[in-house]
């Protein structure tokens, strides 16, 4: 139980392109994105419907029950 | 003569080939087909990133965006909703204005839904986007999208993929002679003598994807489209001889022993 309290605590469910994913809270986007290795200057995010600026992406965090969608360019025609 | 530029949006572009850099069978092909091509400008579809693969390669290492432009498209949208969301994520991306809108209507056909094509038109015009939009080849919504602003028109020759050429030439001339804004023959192309009948018809450019990187040789087809739609541009500057019904002898007969 105590670690089930501590969890709700210190963890935030997110939901990253469609996949659940658990995080540490106080994750910026920023943080996020080096964590899978991502340029930030080839993507953009959208967090729960809306889309964040690229200069906003250190100073904003990840909460819980966010969805979120990272997207970039691929070969289309 | 005046020297033959082509513009769409606020860009002056030097090839009138625009390439699609889908269904190539990896992104080393791609990048060779397209500088065998002499495009200048690209399509590109937004898609998520995969985040269990951190080691794919990805696109923008072999095409990089400041060397040859992107165009963003909407390939997969089903209706106006998804394709503005798609669009304003590539605007954030790159900061590109000009975008290919493509609303899709059917998956067999990739047919347009011209109803959501034309409302999203509307908002990203309001956007400050500057949009070239997929349509049908009916001439009256070609003139809709006009009037609501549109960069560019792209009727399809035929359907998306298909290869089938240029199915409806009398529409497609229709909207050529009434237009103000370039036209761009989309979707439908199968070889490159089909791109030099749209150019020599007066089209602007042509917008290739399928013929090339479905070929047995994209990049020699590649080249192939650069040579076919200068030519088919010159054929149209030129402007052929009179079709007659009869013969007209080359050699004269006066003083034939």
């Amino acid at each position: 139980m105590k670690v089930c309290i501590l969890n709700i605590l210190i963890m935030a469910k997110i939901q990253l392109n469609g996949k659940k994913l658990e995080l540490k809270k106080n994750h910026s986007i920023l943080k996020l994105l080096k964590k899978y290795k991502m340029d930030s200057k080839k993507i953009a995010v959208e967090l729960n419907g809306k889309i964040i600026n690229r200069n906003k992406y250190k100073l904003t965090y990840v909460k819980d029950k966010d969805k979120m969608e990272i997207v970039h360019f691929i070969g289309g025609g | 003569m005046k020297k033959d530029t082509f513009k769409v949006g606020n860009e002056i572009l030097k090839s009138r080939l625009i390439v699609g850099t889908g269904k190539y069978r990896n992104f080393k092909e791609t990048a060779q087909a397209i500088k065998a091509s002499g495009a200048d400008m690209v399509t590109v579809a937004v898609r998520r990133v995969n985040i269990l693969d951190k080691k794919k390669p990805l696109l923008t290492n072999f095409l990089d965006p400041k060397k040859i432009k992107y165009l963003p498209n909407t390939a997969g949208c089903f209706n106006s909703e998804e394709a503005l969301r798609t669009l304003r994520l590539a605007r954030e991306m790159g900061g590109w204005k000009m975008v290919k809108l493509e609303v899709l209507g059917d998956k067999k056909t990739l047919y347009p839904n011209m109803i959501e094509t034309l409302k999203a038109t509307k908002i990203l015009v309001k956007e400050g986007f500057k949009v070239l939009v997929y349509c049908s080849d009916d001439p009256l919504l070609a003139r809709e999208l006009e009037y609501l602003g549109a960069s560019a028109i792209m009727p399809l020759a035929s359907p998306i993929g298909s290869g089938l050429g240029i199915q409806n030439k009398i529409n497609l001339s229709l909207i050529i002679k009434s237009a103000k804004v370039p036209i761009i023959v989309d979707a439908g192309i199968g070889t490159s003598s089909d791109a030099t009948i749209a150019m020599e018809m007066g089209c602007d450019a042509v917008l290739v994807n399928s013929a090339i990187a479905k070929a047995k040789n994209s990049i020699l087809m590649a080249e192939a489209f650069k040579n076919s739609v200068i030519a088919g541009r010159q054929n149209f500057l030129a402007g052929r001889m009179q079709k007659l019904p009869f013969a007209d002898p080359s050699s004269p007969f006066k003083g034939l022993i």
